[in-house]
Parts: C-alpha cells; structure tokens; sequence
C-alpha cells in the first residue's frame, strides 16, 4: 500500500504545494506504515521528477501527457494510476486546479473526500481538520475508510527540502482524447495598469470594512499624506471600488512592503497568503477576533472611521468629508 | 435552452458567537443567499436576458428555512426553484460532498439543463468542489473558479476565463452541456426589483424528496463523522494600542516616524 499525492506544476515550474504535499505525504505514509509514491503529470516531468526528488519519497511517477494542465487529462491518468497503485490515500493540492480535478477523480473513484484539509492524522479511523465559517472555527472528521481522497491547503505544512533517493518510474497511460472536451488555449496576466503594488515600501490597504465606495477617498488621502501605495482585499476589487492591479492576496498580487497597514481587513486565508511576508503588518479592525489579528504586529482594535482621520491629522494632512 | 443554477442558504456567524455541540449555536446564526450563488444567478439572468427562450432553474439543498433565500434568486430573475429536503436529508449526521452532488445530479437528470452554474464555494463550508463532482456524475465537461464567460449557445461552446493563483487567467472553451463554478467580480449582482419580489411570490417552488428523486436514504450517508468543533487559538501575539482614536493614531504615527517610512 501507498499514499499517492499528486504534484503541480504551471507554466514550466512546479508550484509551492508540491513539496508540502510530499511532507504531508510522508507524515501521513509513516502514520499508515506504507510509502509516498509522487505523481507528476505533463510539461517536462523528468526536470519535474528531479526536483521532486526530496527526502520521504519513495517513487516518482512520471506520465507525460501534455504541456499545460487540462482537466481531462489529469483525471484519466490519476485513475489509471490509482487502478495500478491501489493507494490507501490520495492527497491532492487545494488550488484552482487541484479543485478543478480532485472532485471528479474522487467521485469516479467513489473515494470519500475532504478538501481544503489543514491538519492530517493516519491511522485505522483517520482524523482530519479543516476550517468552518470563513475561519471562525475549526472543526475535525473521522474517515471510516480504507481507502479515502483529500485536497491540501496550500502552505500549511513546510516544503520537503533535502534531496532523496526515490526511484523515478516513467507511468504510461491510454488517455481517451473524445472524452476530453475542454481546451486550454492560453493564459494571460490580469490586471496590468499603472501601479505595481510589489514594489511599493509602505502599503495602505482597504477591505470590506469600508463599506461604501464613497470612502474610499479616506483611504486614499492616508496613502498620500504617508506617501504610501494604496492596495485592497478582494471585496473591494470584485465590487469594482478599485482596480485589480490593486488586490493583494491569493488571486492578486503578492506583497513584502517594509510596512502593510490593514485597514478594514479580516484577514481571509486568501487575503493572508498574499501579504504575511511583509516585514510589519498593522492592523485597524473593530472586531478583535478578526483572523488578520493572528499575523499583525500591531493592532488598533477601533473605528477605522474615527482613527484613519486622525492618523491623516497627525501627519498635517486633510481628511475628506465622507 | 436551459440553465440550472445551485444556490445555497449559508449560515453568516456573528462577531461574538457560542458553540452548541458539533456546530455553531444557532441564535449566533444569520442567513444568507451565497455570495458566490449570487453572482452565478446573475449571469445565468444575464443570458437569459441576451438570448431567446432561456429558461433558468434553482435548485438547492436545504430546509423550508431556505426558501427566503430561494425567493430572492427567483427575484432576481430566475424562472423557478427546486428545493430539496426530506427526514432522511434532516437527520442526516453530516451532508458530504458526495451526498450533496448526488443530490443536484439527481435533479439536473431530471432538468436535463444545457449549462449548470454553481458558486466556487458556499461561505460556510467552503467545500469548493460541488460543482466538478456534479459534473461528474452527470458526464458533462466543466470548469472550475470562472470569471469571464461568454456563451455561444449554438456553436455549444462556453468560452471561459479561469481565476488561476498569482493574477493569472486561464483561457478555455469547454464543450456543452458543462457545469461551471463561478467566481465573485463575474458580473455586478443586481438587488431585486419591488416587481420582482411581488413575482417571485407567484413562481413555481418544487419540493422533491429523496424518494422523488429516486434515491436512496443511504444517498446521504457517510463514512465522514464530524468529531468536533472549536474556536481556534489565537496565534496573536499584536501589540493592541489602546485609547481613543487619536490617543491610538499617535501610537501607530510614532511607530512609522521611528521606522523611518514617513517624514513629518
């Protein structure tokens, strides 16, 4: 028996998760006592396999079918694979397009499945835990399965790092190109503009506590009065307040200012995984449990209706009238 | 031709709230259409609006409850709802991915719709992946976490705009009929209309039971048990300023003086 995780690449390079997936991976063969067979499908997978190649693992399997990601492909050589391997586990990376395959090998292999999973215990009942109500609460499941598949958060567990002596075995699989019926024809960086908030020192970022796209002009004076870039969650880009050069997080831009001034900002996992590098973070919110409070350096737990003007104050600017 | 749209009553947690068992107590409990829903049903309304004879039907998973939520989907412009509940789905010990895709399958059989849409993800689970297993289950073709669609119903085509990590667009044509998941800033939701809140009152609302369905009880059973819920540790080690508004500002405009990011 194995565990089978599955890596990711995109455009001519593995992606981050990979390696996590490989610690998790490990952690979780040990709890099964069986080993950690990687799965590298498409693109240059023999390049792919030596970088893989990371202590715990036992058995590269290379399947070279395509370039780029296609659904289709992955899901038919997954459970090609899965037929020959017959893993105890199937873990999988809890991205964009780990989401875009992971539910339908899971369903066509009949595999109980978790997503999104942040902490992981083998074993004859296996234990996992995920968050609940946008990171309120934790909340923990037992698998009663033998055989069962799970998608990982991405950055959750540390990439595996010292290189390993796994056996690299080129996989063939008979893909069925008719039952392929999606197409990648390209990809293309959102968002352009004027602004690059990557290379901004000092960020002033707005969230959904702003409200109303009316106020925006408050966070906009501060930006100015600290000579600072303004930059926003989500919310305040999907309501078209701002534009998406603008948006920090897991599908916008990833920062690392010196000084990232959370304004308005619960602290998403999303919002958190595009800004935890800056060097401090501070954040105005008014709810104290908000989750951007487990990674800010400093707080003020207010109004930001009321402290944003003053701050402007403090340094001679002029607040708007809102 | 017809679209089938999943919405989903997601339960919205108060700032302060208690926990009751295995879940949130329910008086620290608000409901709400998901948000993601919404901007499914919006750009189901949409094509319906730009093409002839588009029919477009909710279907969700949920108690009477949830009709409130369903109402204002058909307010927004959908043409009728199925809502799907019984005893066996109430007291079913927890609803998983599987039992929940079996479910809408069982209903999109039925429907036979050319396009499903469904939300990325439901706000509070946030499973993220009802809407691939449904395809699944249905041999339709899909897409996952779509932000730019545009529809050519006659070629059987939906040329898509998939949200990949890191500000990068994934440009795809996936066949019809397909379920595709959709992302927030698709579109601009609309709020419903005086009018079509009156109208919604008047538009068909389908109760179908398992049994409807031709399902099984065991449909909605899992091998998945949820152990237990909690509040997880605060990893905070903040410094919080304390004081009113201006006593605080003065600490955080000290602190970015003495870092040396702002003169003056």
């Amino acid at each position: 028996m194995t565990v089978l995780a599955v890596a990711e690449h995109r455009r001519g390079d593995l992606r981050d998760v990979s390696f996590e997936l490989i610690t998790a991976g490990r952690e979780l063969a040990d709890e099964h006592g069986t080993g950690l067979a990687v799965a590298v499908i498409g693109g240059d997978v023999d390049g792919f396999a030596d970088e893989l190649n990371r202590e715990g693992v036992d058995t590269i399997y290379t399947i070279a079918e395509g370039e780029e990601f296609n659904h289709g492909v992955y899901a038919q050589a997954i459970e090609q694979l899965y037929a020959e391997l017959d893993p105890t586990a199937l873990l999988m990376p809890n991205s964009v397009n780990g989401l875009d395959y992971a539910p339908a090998v899971a369903g066509s292999l009949d595999a109980p499945f978790v997503t999104d999973v942040i902490a992981l215990e083998g074993g004859d009942v296996v234990g996992v835990t995920r968050e609940q109500y946008g990171g309120k609460v934790e909340t923990t499941y037992d698998l009663d399965a033998e055989q069962y598949a799970l998608t990982i958060r991405p950055a959750e567990w540390p990439a595996a790092e010292s290189t390993g002596e796994a056996a690299i075995e080129p996989f063939e699989v008979d893909i069925d190109e008719d039952a392929i019926g999606a197409t990648v024809n390209g990809f293309e960086e959102a968002g352009g503009g004027d602004v690059d908030i990557t290379e901004a020192d000092v960020l002033v970022s707005v969230g959904r506590g702003i409200g109303e796209e009316e106020n925006i002009p408050l966070v906009e004076a501060l930006a100015e009065t600290l000579d600072a870039t303004l930059s926003s969650s989500r919310p305040i880009v999907d309501n078209g307040w701002l534009p998406q050069n603008r948006q920090v997080g897991q599908s916008g831009k990833v920062v690392t200012p010196d000084v990232y001034i959370a304004i308005g900002i619960s602290g998403a996992v999303q919002h958190v995984a595009g800004m935890k590098g800056a060097d401090t973070i501070v954040a105005i919110n008014t709810d104290p449990n908000a989750p951007i409070y487990d990674i800010a350096d400093y707080g003020i737990v207010d109004d930001l209706f009321d402290v944003v003007p003053a701050l402007i104050e403090e340094f001679g600017g002029e607040a708007p009238d809102l | 031709m017809k679209i089938l749209v999943t919405v989903k009553e997601v339960a919205e947690v108060d700032d302060e709230f208690e926990i009751d068992g295995l879940d949130i107590a329910e008086r620290s409990l608000e409901y709400d259409l998901n948000e993601w829903d919404d901007y499914a049903v919006e750009e189901a309304v949409q094509i319906s609006e730009a093409h002839d004879d588009v029919e477009v039907v909710t279907v969700t998973i949920g108690p009477e409850r949830a009709e409130e939520t369903v109402r204002m989907a058909l307010a927004k412009g959908a043409d009728r709802a199925i809502r799907v509940w019984d005893d066996a789905i109430e007291n079913a010990q927890y609803l998983d991915v599987d039992a929940k895709a079996d479910l809408i399958a069982a209903v999109a059989k039925e429907e036979d719709p050319d396009l499903v849409l469904s939300g990325v993800q439901a706000g509070d689970d946030a499973n993220g992946a009802t809407g691939v297993a449904v395809a699944e289950r249905l041999g339709f073709e899909w897409a996952a976490v779509v932000n730019d669609l545009d529809l050519d119903a006659e070629g059987g085509i939906a040329s898509v705009r998939r949200e990949l990590e890191g500000g990068i667009e994934e440009l795809t044509d996936v066949e019809l009929p397909a379920v595709l998941t959709i992302q927030t800033g698709i579109n601009e939701p609309r709020y419903a209309s005086l009018r079509g809140i009156r109208q919604a009152q008047r538009k068909p609302l389908d109760v179908n039971t398992l049994e409807d369905l031709d399902l099984q009880e065991s449909a909605v059973g899992s091998v998945i048990e949820r152990t237990s819920m909690y509040e997880p540790e605060s990893e905070s080690d903040a410094v919080v300023w304390e004081g009113s508004a201006e006593e605080t500002a003065g600490e955080l405009a000290a602190f970015l003086r003495e870092k040396g990011v702002v003169e003056g």
